[in-house]
């Protein structure tokens, strides 16, 4: 199905898309940030709120009884969409900061010892190097960094020599928030495993623009959230294979993942509500469910193609503004474009952009040493969802062509 | 001109503009028209801790009065700044910290003002003002 036939249709589906910004309509560029919502998880809310809004996995009453399927069958969803082997293998965090500062802290408190290393990239999103940071300074372990070069690809030369048997896990993204270059993980996961050490992978600004398989990737822990895929914020996902959470120790301690407790001794529940103490997102959990729903009808592989096609074109007719220069050059890329304009400075283009109605993203992107590498203050960056279309893409050019006149002047 | 006259003048100025795109022209050229700050004060110690344009600040009394110099390195943060310096600058200590500063809002540049907009523009507010305390203090300890 070419996507590009229907997007009027896609587009009716998200109601916020009709709203006017500074009296123009609104140009909704910024989705790697978060991705807006469409009527289905909007409707799944308003139905959980409305119909069945109850506390899971105590009550034997029956809404407590639809709200426990409801979310179980989230968490189905969630298991059958990345295709992991079990459904106790996904773990409802608050999102992917969660996840990793989940896995940071349990596999560092039981694995990693003072001297060892944890390996991460340079091009990781800040929540993918500080909980290693701190996690390094508990243990005494230290944190390695593969480098990325100019043109915003890994050096993945340099993996034989960082790599070795002091590394015990290594932290990667899939696809770079802030370059949009799609990272080779398998490759990395293939040389990893050969060491027997394993691998989390950021898949944040990936899940929602290719299909993900943790099987076929042979993945020990996979990291994603809900706001960033057409779901609702405040819910995010851990997969991890279960050799690995059932080794790890819980996270937080609370209700709902203890099996008995007395004062002398806690025995905690099994996969996965050892790692869900608390009443979780449960309305989150459900939306998040609608949000994969609404990609699955609309196919992973039309959605990433149709994607392709916004970036593609985006991409050349940017390359036609003189004095433009992208941040990320990688030809294997999605979700997001990084420029610069000359010397003008990113929030300056970008407050002329939101006047004229395009939300863009100035800023280093939670991404400082990437600027540190390049030497810059920020990026202008706009990025792709399903419900953007060319002529979107020509509004920004547009816009763009009358900041750099008012800006240079 | 009193600092309420000079908040008043900036008022009016920007009244005229009735589109966005002359109301910020106008604070571009007011940008490019600041007087350069000497590179010498270009430094971190000078810097007003923004996350993302930077703002530097200098601030000498003479005659008992305070000037201001500032920069920025980004335009419209510059434009901005450039009109917090005319405001403030070449006005006693006193007359600095109990100055109410409202022309921003008026201009319809709210959102510069917000904290979480961390640009760099609230802080440089404070901190002209935390050079209005100092001096006042020196001063009255006869330190200069």
């Amino acid at each position: 199905m070419a996507l590009r036939e229907h997007i009027q249709d896609i587009r009716t589906e998200f109601p916020i898309l009709d709203i006017m910004v500074h009296g123009r309509p609104l140009v909704y560029l910024d989705s790697a940030a978060t991705s807006q919502k469409p009527k289905a998880v909007l409707d799944a809310l308003d139905k959980y709120y409305t119909q069945y809004n109850s506390n899971v996995h105590r009550g034997v009453h029956e809404l407590s009884q639809q709200a426990t399927t409801a979310y179980e069958n989230a968490r189905q969803t969630v298991a059958n969409f990345i295709n992991a082997e079990h459904d106790h293998e996904i773990i409802f965090t608050r999102g992917t900061t969660e996840s990793i500062n989940l896995v940071a802290s349990s596999y560092c408190r039981k694995y990693v010892k003072p001297g060892d290393a944890i390996l991460i990239s340079g091009m990781e999103h800040h929540s993918n190097i500080v909980p290693w940071q701190i996690a390094c300074e508990q243990t005494g372990a230290n944190l390695r960094v593969i480098p990325i070069d100019e043109q915003g690809e890994l050096k993945l030369e340099t993996l034989d020599v960082l790599l070795d048997a002091d590394v015990k896990l290594v932290a990667i993204t899939m696809i770079s928030n802030t370059l949009g270059t799609i990272n080779p993980v398998k490759e990395i996961i293939a040389k990893a495993h050969h060491l027997n050490i394993p691998v989390l992978l950021d898949a944040a600004q990936a899940i929602q623009h290719m299909p993900v398989d943790v099987q076929a990737l042979d993945v020990d822990f996979l990291v994603f959230s809900g706001h960033k895929m057409y779901g609702p914020t405040g819910i995010g996902v851990l997969y991890g294979k279960s050799k690995w959470l059932d080794a790890i120790p819980p996270y937080q301690g609370g209700g709902d993942m203890i099996k008995s407790v007395t004062f002398a001794r806690t025995v905690y529940n099994e996969l996965p509500y050892k790692f869900e103490a608390g009443t979780p997102d449960i309305a989150g959990a459900i939306g998040l469910a609608a949000a994969i729903e609404f990609i699955s009808q609309l196919g992973l592989e039309n959605i990433a193609a149709y994607e392709q096609e916004l970036i593609q074109y985006a991409y050349q007719e940017l390359q036609n503004i003189p004095g433009l220069r992208f941040i990320g050059d990688s030809k294997n890329r999605a979700g997001a474009i990084s420029f610069l304009i000359d010397d003008l400075h990113p929030y300056d283009v970008g407050e002329l952009l939101d006047k004229m109605g395009v939300a863009v993203r100035p800023g280093h992107h939670c991404t400082q040493p990437i600027m540190d590498q390049f030497g810059i203050p920020g990026t202008v960056q706009a990025s792709f969802a399903v419900y953007n279309t060319k002529s979107e893409i020509d509004i920004l050019i547009k816009s763009l062509h009358q900041a750099i006149k008012m800006l240079k002047n | 001109m009193t600092i309420e006259d000079k908040q008043q003048e900036i008022i009016q100025h920007f009244s005229f503009f009735t589109e966005w795109m002359d109301k910020y022209e106008e604070i571009i050229r007011m940008g490019r028209e600041l007087p350069p700050l000497d590179t010498s004060h270009h430094t971190d110690e000078k810097l007003i801790k923004g996350c993302q344009s930077k703002v530097w600040l200098n601030a000498e009394m003479k005659d008992g009065k305070l000037i201001f110099e500032a920069d920025s390195d980004a335009i419209i943060t510059k434009g901005l700044v450039a009109m917090m310096v005319s405001v403030l600058s070449d006005h006693t200590p006193e007359d600095i910290i109990k100055s109410e500063l409202y022309f921003i809002e008026e201009i319809g540049l709210t959102h510069h003002l917000s904290p979480t907009r961390s640009n760099g523009l609230l802080a440089m507010v404070k901190q002209m003002k935390n050079y209005a305390i100092a001096f006042q203090t020196l001063s009255k300890i006869g330190k200069i």
